[in-house]
């Protein structure tokens, strides 16, 4: 047997073992997303006071839980799709590629083991000196150096292809944000490493760790990695958009130097969680927080700006040209993969970003540190945001790699929109009881066995509802797709070699492949004549300049409440 | 002619910038300086900073300066805990252990003071309710805050960082006696002086 495949519906040749490894990890990412999943169930119903499901110290192991399980895997399964399925490559390692599997889940064994036997109630930072088990940092040792192969992996498959000329020229977009992806998940997980090899070390009595320095170097490890999700995700949105409506992009240029931007700059993120700690001054706090003078915020706008830029102009070139927004009523919307996309730009960017940088803003972050508004604004971008993007991609995934329709694809089609609505509604719901200092990471709010009871206004139980509201329907939109995934893969319709090709047929495939966008021709251009005042591409003109009164408002909003306080400094 | 994120570009990709693309990145970049000036600017002009007095301190010995200041200014307990008045412009000292926030503190509106904040075992979270005031609190280092209370009232200090299964345990009092309190509070100490001077018993005598 030939050690590739032929993908009948794109034409790449696709290497056997890239296939392996991609559907393992994605696997494994699935049950990982199952337990997490289950975990924030428990988690939601318990911080819904009308409801107070667990005991306090249940509370606290489940939060550590549902953060450590959450979308470990999928990068991993990322990083394989874009380096040795777009590139036509082979991988060169395979025993490598299997190691480094093997290491990352009995790392997350030893953790789960750890965290289920309350051996580590530390929450996902672990800060020092709160002390969980040796496993447990043991365990994320283990994983860390089974991604970081991954990682190398990942470039030694990018040496090969290019070595063996399996591809014309530079790599394309997509790869290109998922080798800046793969880049910043290396100095990601050498930060893992310097943190959790000496507070292993503390764990077993032989050394001292400062608790500031680990707080600075465990958020070089903890912030830095959900920006491997940026890159990630935003790669995704260029995939999507190719995938679903044959999207463009405007200018490589742009899009490749803010890929680079992230590298450079988003890092520095570490800062944004020690805003309000004793152990760095102003200085530092101001040049970090802002990733050299916002240099990272500004590639994420030019994204923001150049994905659905490209969606629109991919759609009018192929004769959605009707006012400022005709292409976007032409978008398909039931194709999960297109809506996916949509949800995930607009909740990152609206939700997840604006609050990101607002609450990253040195004097800001004292009315946002730890209070409820921190979990609300990475739910948006994480969750909202790459989660997301991961569902979306997934809808094609099952088709492209496991080569099965979707199961159940009404359920499908409407899953993102359940699931968007619903952490739209949770995210904001959360953000906004932050405002009034509602604590994240807490029990019970109510104060009820406390010395003193400070109580919140009613208006914060009502928002707390709203909250629980939003979260239970994103579970069921959560659900729903680990529901569709598993079936999929494991029972679902096989699609025949041959009736595959460019617009297979298959109720259980989406638009995408079915009638995949047609190829652009020279004269699509001339087709579309000379742009008006707003330019090629009208409609985004106008949706990022009402994304950026948003952004100002918000950022406003939130120093006239800061200047409210009593004075401090 | 353009290509999407999943086929190789063209050979040469350098390419010149539509008008309206190098719009919106200025604008975005304009956007970007706004930002960074502003926390710099409200260092100069603003009125809350995190800036503090930053300094590294033995958890034994914050919490000899805790109990110094404590045996100082105690006016009575609360709770068991100890209620403690240090006068205006004077550093107070609030310790965080699990699961407690010591002592209680009574400030004067419009007083200035510098609050030390420091944890003797893990890190914990100071939070100041209804008002959304936050710091970290980490254990080796001590934050001084110069703080100036602006409304009076009772003021709640939660934990908001996970410092334990009690965490939620973990609740102080910050009390802000109003001006005009202040005022009354100084009339009264003041015609009790005078009384006990004259061996009268007039109002407050009874102290």
């Amino acid at each position: 047997m030939s050690p590739f495949r032929s993908c009948p519906t794109t034409g790449l040749q696709v290497h056997r073992t890239a296939d392996q490894l991609i559907k393992a990890n994605a696997i494994v990412a699935t049950v990982a997303l199952l337990v997490g999943g289950v975990a924030a169930l428990l988690v939601l119903l318990t911080r819904w006071e009308a409801v107070l499901l667990l005991e306090a110290e249940m509370f606290y192991r489940m939060l550590t839980v549902h953060g450590m399980n959450m979308l470990i895997f999928f990068e991993m399964a990322v990083l394989y799709f874009a380096s040795a399925v777009l590139l036509n490559c082979r991988v060169p390692a395979p025993s490598t590629g299997w190691i480094a599997f093997v290491l990352m889940v009995v790392g997350t064994l030893m953790v789960e083991w750890t965290m289920w036997t309350g051996r580590a109630d530390v929450l996902f930072t672990s800060y020092v000196p709160l002390r969980a088990h040796p496993l447990f940092y043991l365990g994320v040792i283990l994983f860390a150096v089974g991604a970081l192969t991954v990682v190398g992996h990942f470039f030694a498959i990018l040496v090969v292809a290019r070595r063996e000329k399996t591809y014309e020229g530079s790599v394309p977009l997509v790869t290109y944000g998922a080798i800046t992806a793969a880049a910043i998940a290396a100095v990601t997980l050498l930060h893992g490493a310097i943190i959790y090899i000496p507070t292993f070390l503390w764990s077993l009595d032989m050394m001292n760790v400062d608790a500031q320095m680990y707080r600075l170097i465990w958020w070089g490890l903890g912030h830095s990695s959900q920006q491997i999700n940026v890159a990630a995700m935003v790669s995704i949105w260029y995939l999507l958009g190719a995938l679903t409506v044959g999207a463009v992009v405007l200018n490589e240029k742009v899009s490749r130097t803010a890929f680079v931007l992230y590298v450079l700059f988003i890092s520095m993120a570490s800062a944004h969680h020690l805003l309000v700690d004793p152990g760095m001054g102003p200085a530092w706090k101001v040049w970090n927080t802002s990733y050299f003078m916002y240099m990272a915020v500004l590639a994420s706008m030019i994204h923001g700006f150049t994905v659905p830029a490209g969606t629109e102009l991919g759609m009018r070139l192929r004769g959605a040209t009707q006012g400022l927004f005709g292409w976007l009523k032409r978008a398909p919307w039931g194709d999960p993969g297109f809506s996916s996309l949509a949800f995930s730009i607009v909740v990152f960017g609206f939700v997840g970003g604006i609050t990101g940088v607002t609450f990253g803003t040195e004097q800001i972050n004292i009315i946002a540190h730890n209070t409820l508004r921190i979990p609300g604004h990475f739910h948006a971008t994480v969750v909202s945001g790459t989660a997301m993007a991961f569902m979306g991609i997934t809808y094609y995934v099952i088709p492209l790699i496991f080569r099965r329709e979707i199961a159940f694809y009404r359920l499908a089609k409407i899953q993102p929109y359940l699931f968007a609505i619903g952490m739209l509604i949770f995210s904001m719901a959360m953000t906004f009881a932050g405002t009034f200092g509602v604590p994240r990471r807490h029990w019970d709010i109510g104060f009820s066995q406390a010395l003193f009871q400070p109580g919140f206004s009613p208006t914060v139980n009502l928002i707390i509802g709203v909250m629980a509201v939003g979260g239970l329907i994103a579970i069921v939109g959560g659900a729903i797709y680990i529901v569709v995934t598993v079936v999929s893969v494991f029972f679902g319709r096989k699609m025949a070699a041959d009736d595959s090709g460019l617009g297979a047929t298959g109720r259980g495939l989406p638009p995408g492949i079915t009638n995949p966008p047609r190829a652009l021709k020279p004269e699509d251009k001339e087709a579309l004549g000379p742009s008006g005042r707003l330019g090629p591409v009208p409609g985004t003109m106008v949706l990022v300049l009402i994304f950026l009164a948003a952004f100002i408002l918000y950022y406003f909003v939130n120093w006239m409440l800061l200047s409210f306080l009593w004075e401090v400094g | 002619m353009y290509r999407t994120g999943i086929e190789p570009p063209e050979r040469i990709w350098w390419k010149k910038v539509g008008k309206h693309e190098k719009v919106w990145v200025w604008i975005a970049f304009a956007w970007c300086m706004v930002l960074f000036a502003m926390m710099p600017l409200w260092h100069v002009r603003g009125g809350q900073n995190p800036s503090g007095i930053r300094h590294r301190v033995e958890p034994a010995d914050f919490q000899a300066r805790v109990l110094e200041f404590v045996q100082e200014y105690q006016v009575g307990t609360d709770n068991g805990l100890p209620v403690v008045e240090p006068p205006p412009g004077s550093d107070v000292y609030l310790q965080a252990s699990q699961f407690a926030w010591i002592p209680v503190v009574r400030l004067r509106q419009g007083a200035e003071y510098t609050l030390h904040l420091s944890s003797l075992d893990v890190n914990h979270g100071f939070g100041l309710l209804p008002l959304n005031i936050n710091f970290q609190v980490v254990p080796g280092y001590d934050y001084g805050l110069r703080i100036v209370p602006n409304e009076a009232g009772e003021f709640h200090v939660m934990c908001n960082e996970f410092c334990g299964i009690g965490h939620h345990l973990m609740v102080g009092k910050i009390i802000v006696v109003g001006a005009d309190e202040v005022a009354d509070a100084d009339t009264v100490a003041a015609g009790a002086t005078n009384a006990a001077a004259d061996g009268d018993t007039g109002p407050g005598g009874d102290r």
